[in-house]
């Protein structure tokens, strides 16, 4: 089979590439049985796949392959993979490293990631993954424009069978729609819909790269809420406090508003009319959070709530206006907390901030994200903890009386979810006298003034004596 | 400033002037804090934002001004106004406030302080208010010496006229024209008191700064002549008053022509001919007095009979060309703002665009009592104070607060410029009356003692700062002579009944003294007084004067509610229109919606062109189909309305609606008044004309509004409206903020031409279609 010399030689790139690694060739997996659970029920599209992989070959294989076609693989925004160990009830679950992977011969552009098992599996062992994975942009808005008493139907174009560069014995996939309302969806037998759900399979004995195209047509008024750029800013300030300042750029990134807004439908129809529509936003704060303000260019926005807790704080606020399809707003959430729940001294003598990654409002995709850092004047060797990769830079930020200007570490990542709300760590050096810097500064710069108030005083500049 | 010159080390009463200008300076810098924070009521109980209409046009160029500079800022065309006509920013605003706001957010970013322009913007006004009250003081002190100078400013700090214009975020041109205004005429007296050329040139570029600042202007190029003149005439004239005026009105006309809005207007409009005038007048005097001087009286009076002669001729040919220029004007040079000022009658006869703005019109009397609070009854005081002596200085605040009191009673606006006399004129009543009392309680209590030593007590302690100006101005010379009677005099100023009697100083000491318990209730009632003003004003500046005005609060049983709907929509037309739709909107809302929603706009508040508003104004009152073509041709795509109705906010668009009527009806006559008005009344509900009931104001203010309740009640009228259900042909609503208080709607698409057959079998079919293009094109 063309196929196979194909995956061979691709094999046989990638091993020739890592060198040592001992990668073993597709034909050595074979994956016994895959369950597929996709959960269409938000904007978000969540995927539990459930792998058992057998390695069929005579070497023990150290990792192995998870495909994506290409329409999915620039809308992934995360692919977490866990072996299960144990049986049944004393099931524990061991995380795996997971990373992109180049395949020089991919087909029809399919992208990869390679996951590598916690010990190679040995030839006729098998093991169960259980892969999440985490698709944005993936519900396409069909009609494409509504008005404001319709509701919103997507499309949503996947395959009935699991994409693999292994062989797949058994599949099945689930697709959760988020009410009964289906309007249509694609049939490969077997598949059938039974309430909120839609059955693809079971498929036996599938050829690696199978793929079967399908559409789902259904309703879905969840919001989508998309924050095309977000910027948050960390400041941090050694006299006690940090500083989060984060500049939101929203829109409803669903099926586009069509003519009329009426405001006495939306009040007195609120069940019918802009069902798609969304005008209360949630955001996860951290606890102890302080001063926490709503707003935007020309002014504050009234609307909002907080509900400060032991474990977190919850904002809840509205935007100015309700979003219908395609509106957008902008608005600023600036809030502090005490440094130290935050900020900690290395065992090396270097401090480090430990702050949560992503964004806080729940249930949103978030385009871009920038992430700065404001490290104290005077902090040097700045180096900062990620457990996934982002773009990182340094910049410099003169704030109140700066005079050498802040080190900015800036982290910046696209298409984020909230799956992408963990810590991680800004490691910097600082010595403390730089706090004093500023004002010792004010201080001088007064005795300045004094003195030189108190010289002009005291010398007479009349040329002629009066 | 004389207050901070060392005194003469060594002497006894050194530490004493020591300790007095340093407390004066203390309760200065205290003034300076309380104008301040005064002023702050509206970024704690609302939010630190920009206020009302004309401060929004003012962040706007300031924004402008700090992201693209000076050059670009003088050469700003700005195309989102005023479409399709534009506006030239920089050559049609008064660019003090600006440059002074740009300056201090440029100098704050250079010390690396990351202010926002937005933030200097809002703090600005309340600033510049602490450098009005330490200009009061430098004023006042000039004319009556430092303790009423100390008073004045500490009653300008919180006077609610100069408040209601200055609370924080309220960005306007008078902000810092008030302290332009003030510093001016006190570097004017500085000069006539001095008669330094330094201060004079300063005196200059103060006017300057005043012309960049405000339109106002004017009042200081006309009320300084009228001072020149007063003098002349009262036989005051003198070297000083020669070097106050003649370098101001050369440099001062220079420097003010450089200012683009003025331009060749400082010299062309008959608003700067008075000071023109005198600056002849006072040439000819300097030179008769010259001639006086080195001629011997009988050469002089044969020089006199020649130079009345030329001068009569020069005057007569000067005077013919102003005629012909002023009578070749039709306003007779005249902008109209300044002929409703000299005629109260002139804006509502003829520019109903001045006399729709609610500041434009007189002041009723609670308004006097609102602003100005006790000043008003301690104002008189003041002027008899003045008045005794009368100096050059003290002649110019009575002349100024004369005039400001004529003008403030012509323009509710014009209270700002009465305020700061008020100020000053109350200032030198409580000075002197505390002086008066202080005075004679020392002398009844140390009656038993050398009446010598009492006297000696009595000027030593009644005012020690005011002991330092004058031993500060003993090395001036003539004008000494002048200051001491006026010192002396002050004394008696409180008990005009005593005034004649008054011949000698033993006798001018007892008058002077009253009696004991009279002295100590005096001074009780006149703290309480003091007492009563502040806190009139605490009140005034915290509930009457603070609201932003585009965000409304309203307490109710349950809590407090906001009505933010103007930014609501605001923000939805700027992220949610293109970036080139044109708004069109009554011009009130001209300046908000290009700050705020960045969007164009048809019309705005400043009303330069009356024709393009009465267009919108038409557009406004006629029936849907012809507003939708005028507005189609200025190439509108959205008409933003304000509607009171549903929560009761009075000022929207329906009460103003018959300002739209008379000025679109001055320039298109076929919109007429009459025809809105149901027997002379103005009304909406079912009584209201058909006219009325079908112009496009009423309709999309209350389109589907009775869905709301059922009946349409619009609780500003206090009544059901007229016509309750009806459809929209040519608009359709794209917007309607949470409480309906503004309601955006879009101009539809014309419809797709149908042409030839398709159009008559169309036409057969439905005989209740529109047959108006088949009207107007027979060929088809």
């Amino acid at each position: 089979m063309a196929a196979r010399n194909w995956i061979f030689a691709v094999a046989v790139a990638v091993a020739v590439f890592l060198s040592l690694s001992t990668f073993s060739s597709a034909q050595d997996l074979q994956i016994v049985n895959a369950e597929r659970r996709i959960d269409l029920s938000s904007h978000i599209v969540k995927a539990f796949l459930t792998l058992k992989v057998e390695n069929i070959g005579k070497d023990p294989a150290a990792d192995m392959l998870l495909a994506f076609p290409p329409t999915q693989i620039k809308n992934l925004a995360m692919v977490q993979a866990l072996a299960v160990m144990g049986k049944k009830k004393k099931k524990t679950y061991l995380p795996l490293d997971v990373k992109p992977s180049e395949q020089p011969d991919a087909p029809n552009d399919a992208g990869y990631f390679l996951v590598s098992f916690a010990t190679p599996l040995g030839p006729g062992e098998t093991v169960t993954l259980e892969v999440l994975y985490i698709l944005t942009h993936s519900l396409e808005p069909f009609p494409v424009e509504i008005t404001q008493s319709e509701s919103q139907l997507v499309y949503y174009h996947d395959s009935a069978v699991v994409l693999s560069p292994y062989r797949i014995k058994q599949q099945a996939t689930f697709f959760k729609t988020p009410s009964t309302r289906v309007e249509s969806f694609t049939s490969v037998e077997p598949a059938n819909r039974a309430g909120k759900e839609i059955k693809y399979g079971p498929y036996e004995d599938r050829a690696p790269y199978s793929y079967a195209p399908v559409i789902v047509h259904f309703e879905n008024n969840s919001p989508f809420a998309v924050v095309e750029e977000l910027v948050r800013e960390i400041e941090i300030s050694h006299w006690g406090s940090l500083q989060i300042t984060e500049n939101y750029r929203l829109t409803h990134g669903g099926a586009r508003h069509k003519g009329v807004f009426s405001r006495v439908e939306y009040q007195s129809r609120r069940s019918i009319s802009g069902s798609s529509s969304f005008n209360a936003l949630l955001a996860v704060l951290p606890p102890r959070v302080n001063s926490v303000y709503y707003r935007d260019d020309i002014g504050n926005i009234s609307t909002s709530h907080l509900r400060t807790g032991f474990k977190k704080s919850e904002l809840e606020f509205e935007p100015r206006y309700p979003l219908f399809g395609g509106w957008r707003a902008t608005f600023v959430i600036g809030y502090r907390v005490p440094l130290e729940d935050y900020l900690f001294e290395a065992p090396d003598g270097r401090r480090y901030l430990n702050f949560t990654f992503g964004c806080p409002l729940v249930e949103t995709i978030v385009n871009k994200l920038t992430l700065k850092v404001v490290l104290p004047e005077g902090s040097k060797d700045p180096s900062a903890v990620l457990p996934f990769t982002v773009n990182q830079d340094l910049q410099v930020k003169y704030s109140y009386l700066d005079i050498v200007g802040r080190t900015v570490v800036v982290l910046q990542k696209d298409n984020v979810v909230p799956t992408h709300n963990v810590p991680f760590q800004v490691y910097y050096t600082f010595k403390p006298i730089y706090m004093l810097a500023e004002p010792l500064m004010l201080v001088s710069a007064f005795f300045f003034v004094f003195v030189t108030s108190l010289a002009y005083v005291h010398i007479d500049l009349n040329i002629v004596k009066k | 400033m004389a207050t901070l010159e060392s005194p003469p080390p060594g002497t006894p009463s050194a530490m004493t002037n020591a300790f007095g200008t340093v407390l004066s300076a203390l309760i200065l810098l205290l003034i300076g804090v309380l104008a301040f924070s005064i002023r702050l009521f509206s970024v704690i109980k609302y939010e630190s934002v920009i206020h009302e209409f004309d401060p929004y046009f003012n962040y706007r160029v300031t924004q402008f001004l700090s992201k693209n500079g000076i050059y670009e800022f003088w050469n700003w065309f700005d195309d989102r106004t005023w479409y399709p006509l534009g506006r030239v920013i920089g050559g049609t605003v008064y660019p003090g406030l600006t440059l002074t706001a740009g300056t201090i957010w440029w100098a704050l970013n250079a010390i690396n302080i990351p202010l926002s322009v937005e933030t200097v913007c809002v703090f600005t006004a309340p600033v510049f208010s602490a450098f009005a009250s330490w200009a009061t003081y430098l004023l006042t002190k000039e004319v009556k010496g430092s303790g009423a100078g100390l008073a004045a400013a500490a009653l300008l700090a919180m006077v609610p006229s100069y408040i209601s214009r200055s609370v924080a975020g309220s960005y306007d041109n008078e902000a810092v024209a008030i302290f332009a205004l003030i510093f001016t005429f006190y570097l004017y007296i500085k000069t006539l008191n001095t008669g330094s050329l330094f201060y004079a040139t300063l005196n200059a570029i103060a006017y300057f700064y005043m012309v960049c600042s405000w339109g106002g202007y004017t009042f200081i190029i006309n009320l300084i002549p009228m001072h020149v003149l007063l003098c002349i005439v009262t036989g005051r004239y003198s070297p000083r008053l020669y070097i106050a005026y003649a370098p101001l009105v050369v440099l001062g006309t220079l420097l003010a022509a450089l200012v683009p809005v003025v331009g060749f207007n400082a010299v062309l409009t008959s608003e700067h001919f008075a000071s023109f005038l005198v600056f002849i007048i006072i040439h000819v005097v300097a030179l008769v007095y010259y001639i006086k001087g080195i001629l011997s009286p009988k050469m002089f009076k044969v020089a006199v009979t020649l130079v009345v002669s030329i001068g009569l001729a020069v005057c007569l040919i000067v005077v013919a060309v102003l005629v012909a220029l002023v009578a070749s004007s039709p306003t007779g040079g005249w902008s109209g703002r300044s002929l409703s000022l000299l005629d109260p009658t002139y804006a509502s006869k003829y520019i109903p665009i001045i006399a729709s703005v609610s500041e434009h019109q007189p002041p009723t009397w609670p308004s006097y009592f609102m602003d100005i609070n006790v000043l008003a009854f301690l104002v008189p005081a003041g002027i008899i104070a003045c008045f005794s002596p009368l100096s050059d200085a003290s002649s110019f605040v009575v002349l100024y607060i004369v005039m400001s009191v004529y003008f403030s009673g012509v323009m509710v606006r014009l209270m700002l410029v009465l305020a700061p006399a008020a100020c000053i004129m109350s200032g030198i009543a409580l000075s002197q009356a505390f002086d008066v009392f202080t005075a004679s309680i020392k002398y009844q209590l140390g009656r038993s003692a050398n009446s010598k030593d009492d006297a000696e007590d009595n000027t030593s302690t009644n005012n020690a700062p005011k002991d330092d100006s004058s031993s500060g101005k003993t090395d001036k010379g003539e004008e000494v002579a002048k200051e001491r009677p006026s010192k002396k005099g002050k004394k008696k100023e409180r008990e005009p009944a005593d005034k004649p009697s008054v011949k000698s100083k033993i006798l001018k000491k007892r008058a002077l003294v009253l009696p004991l318990e009279a002295s100590i209730v005096a001074l009780l009632l006149l703290i309480m007084l003091g007492a009563f003003y502040v806190i009139h004003c605490v009140w005034a500046a915290a509930e009457a004067y603070s609201a932003p005005s585009i965000v409304l609060t309203s307490q109710s049983r349950d809590g407090l509610h906001v009505f933010d709907d103007f930014r609501e929509s605001y923000a939805w037309l700027s992220h949610n229109t293109d970036v080139d739709d044109k708004v069109a909107s009554w011009w009130d809302y001209g300046y908000q919606t290009t700050a705020m929603a960045n969007r164009t706009v048809i019309v705005d508040n400043n009303t330069w062109n009356n024709t393009h508003i009465a267009t919108v104004g038409t557009a406004m009152s006629s029936p849907e189909k012809a507003a939708w073509e005028i507005f189609n041709s200025l190439d509108v795509k959205y008409v933003l309305v304000v509607f009171g109705g549903l929560i009761g906010y009075p000022s929207d668009d329906i009460n103003k609606f018959l300002w739209m009527v008379r000025i679109g009806g001055g320039v298109f006559p076929h919109i007429k008044e009459a025809d809105y008005l149901r027997d002379g009344n103005y009304r909406i509900d079912s009584e209201a004309t058909p006219t009325m009931l079908n112009c496009l104001m009423y309709k999309l203010s209350y389109y589907r509004f009775v869905e709301t309740d059922g009946k349409g009640y619009d609780r500003v009228r206090r009544t059901e409206i007229g016509k309750k259900n009806f459809k929209l042909t040519h608009f359709e609503e794209v917007f309607t903020s949470h409480h309906w208080m503004v309601r955006i709607y879009k101009l539809k698409p014309q419809k797709n031409r149908i042409r030839g057959r398709a159009k008559k079998l169309k036409l057969k079919t439905s005989s209740g279609l529109d047959s108006k293009p088949a009207k107007k094109n027979p060929w088809i």
